[in-house]
């Protein structure tokens, strides 16, 4: 394989970046809340009353027949296979192959091995020829690699491949009747490239405390995820808010002037909650829960996926997307939505095979 | 502040996170039973109390809660 030139700054001559592609993908297996009724005492409508979750799809765990490969020699296990499926969807959608692309940046938590990153065999699944390098920011992943992407786009890059991907069912305690219904696996994928003309990172923020880890997390080899769920109710809540003001004001832009609010999907209601409490009417939050569950760093991609290919989305729209996660971290940004790329003009770059 | 002007704020909130008929946020009034109000309603209702009084609620020290009249208790021990 040819070495990928490094991009250089001054030959890229353009100020923007832009979101021009996006793409999301799903394990096939449906868990619905009846299905968790076999692992433990609950109901259908406690959890839809206290989460808005009425199904999630899995890769792995107790539902899924025969369990995938612990260690695939190719290194694509079920994080990679999502990635990859969500990553090439988006490409094709845009038009280009995996040498167009100069980083793949993959958002995860539960990357497939220790050793070595997940993007690492989906950049190889995918051709992509430039660099690739995991992101763990739990939960506020997608946002943290938003601001990485757009910050390489910034210094020269071309294009970023940006993809979330998840396979939190092999690290979910599905004996936790707290806890286990919330979790789904799945992929979201964009592409972030240089566009001549204005920014579309308007304004980000980005933190973590990690004074309290004690309130979410998994150990290797543990039974899964441990998590106190009130007080990251209350944490999530308070601490998005903060950051999407911060955000807000940075991009000098109201909450008002909001077209749509894509939160990280952990809870209808922390993401009624963290609306309300900026002012952003219920009818701008992209939600894709019901179906989904809480998919960590995939989430905001899917969700954003489905309001784009469901025409909530106009060239000039300002999107807020803000999440939070184990860490405690956050992140939030402010973005100027452009639409999607002409791909009847390919780039020079796209191999004439 | 006074306690009836505090137990009033404490019930306009109430009445705004629950949804429920003022007539029923009395002391004696249950928040699963009498108010409908679950584990995350109570969460909600904790945070727009600390925001309305500007106090800091543990988590803690809502183990065992059951009541508005225990709630009221915990919220005025910080006023």
């Amino acid at each position: 394989m040819a070495p990928h030139s490094s991009p250089s700054p001054a030959a890229n001559g353009t100020a923007g970046c832009a979101i021009t592609s996006w793409a999301s993908a799903l394990p096939e297996r449906v868990v619905t809340n009846t299905d968790i009724m076999t692992l433990f005492d609950t109901s259908d409508q406690w959890i839809v009353e206290r989460t808005g979750i009425r199904r999630r799809r899995a890769a792995d765990g107790p539902f899924v027949y025969p369990r995938p490969p612990a260690s695939p020699p190719d290194g694509l296990g079920t994080t990679a296979l999502l990635a990859t499926q969500a990553g090439q969807a988006a490409l094709e959608k845009a038009g280009l192959a995996g040498n167009d692309i100069d980083l793949l940046v993959l958002c995860t938590t539960s990357a497939d091995q220790l050793v070595p990153a997940t993007s690492s065999p989906v950049a190889h699944a995918l051709s992509i020829r430039g660099g690739a390098m995991d992101i763990n920011a739990a939960c506020a992943g997608f946002t943290y690699g938003l601001v990485t992407a757009a910050s390489f786009v910034a210094a020269g890059a071309e294009r970023v491949l940006l993809i979330g991907a998840e396979t939190l069912s092999r690290i979910t305690n599905w004996h936790d009747r707290s806890n286990a219904f919330l979790f789904g696996d799945g992929a979201g994928a964009v592409v972030v490239e240089a566009v001549p003309g204005e920014a579309s990172l308007l304004g980000w923020d980005i933190g973590v405390d990690g004074s309290l880890v004690a309130l979410c997390y998994a150990d290797h080899g543990g039974p899964g995820m441990a998590m106190r769920g009130q007080e990251v109710f209350r944490r999530a809540v308070r601490i998005t808010v903060e950051s999407a003001l911060r955000s807000l004001e940075r991009a000098k832009v109201a909450a008002a002037d909001i077209s749509l609010f894509v939160p990280h999907q952990a809870n209808s209601r922390i993401m009624d909650a963290i609306a309300e409490r900026l002012g952003i009417p219920k009818e701008r939050i992209a939600s894709v829960i019901e179906d989904t569950g809480n998919t960590s760093s995939a989430s905001i991609p899917i969700a954003l996926t489905a309001a784009a290919d469901t025409g909530r989305l106009s060239a000039g729209d300002l999107v807020l997307f803000a999440g939070f996660g184990a860490g405690m971290t956050w992140a939030s940004a402010v973005w100027r939505w452009t639409g999607a790329r002409a791909t009847s003009s390919p780039p020079a770059t796209l191999p004439a095979n | 502040m006074g306690p009836e002007e505090s137990f009033e704020q404490f019930k306009e909130c109430a009445v705004e996170v629950l949804q429920v008929d003022p007539a029923k946020v009395v002391p004696e009034a249950r928040f699963a039973e009498d108010l409908d109000a679950d584990s995350l309603d109570l969460v909600e209702l904790v945070m727009a109390l600390e925001e309305r009084f500007g106090i800091d609620v543990p988590e803690s020290e809502l183990e065992g809660v059951e009541t508005v009249e225990q709630a009221f208790k915990v919220v005025s021990s910080k006023l």
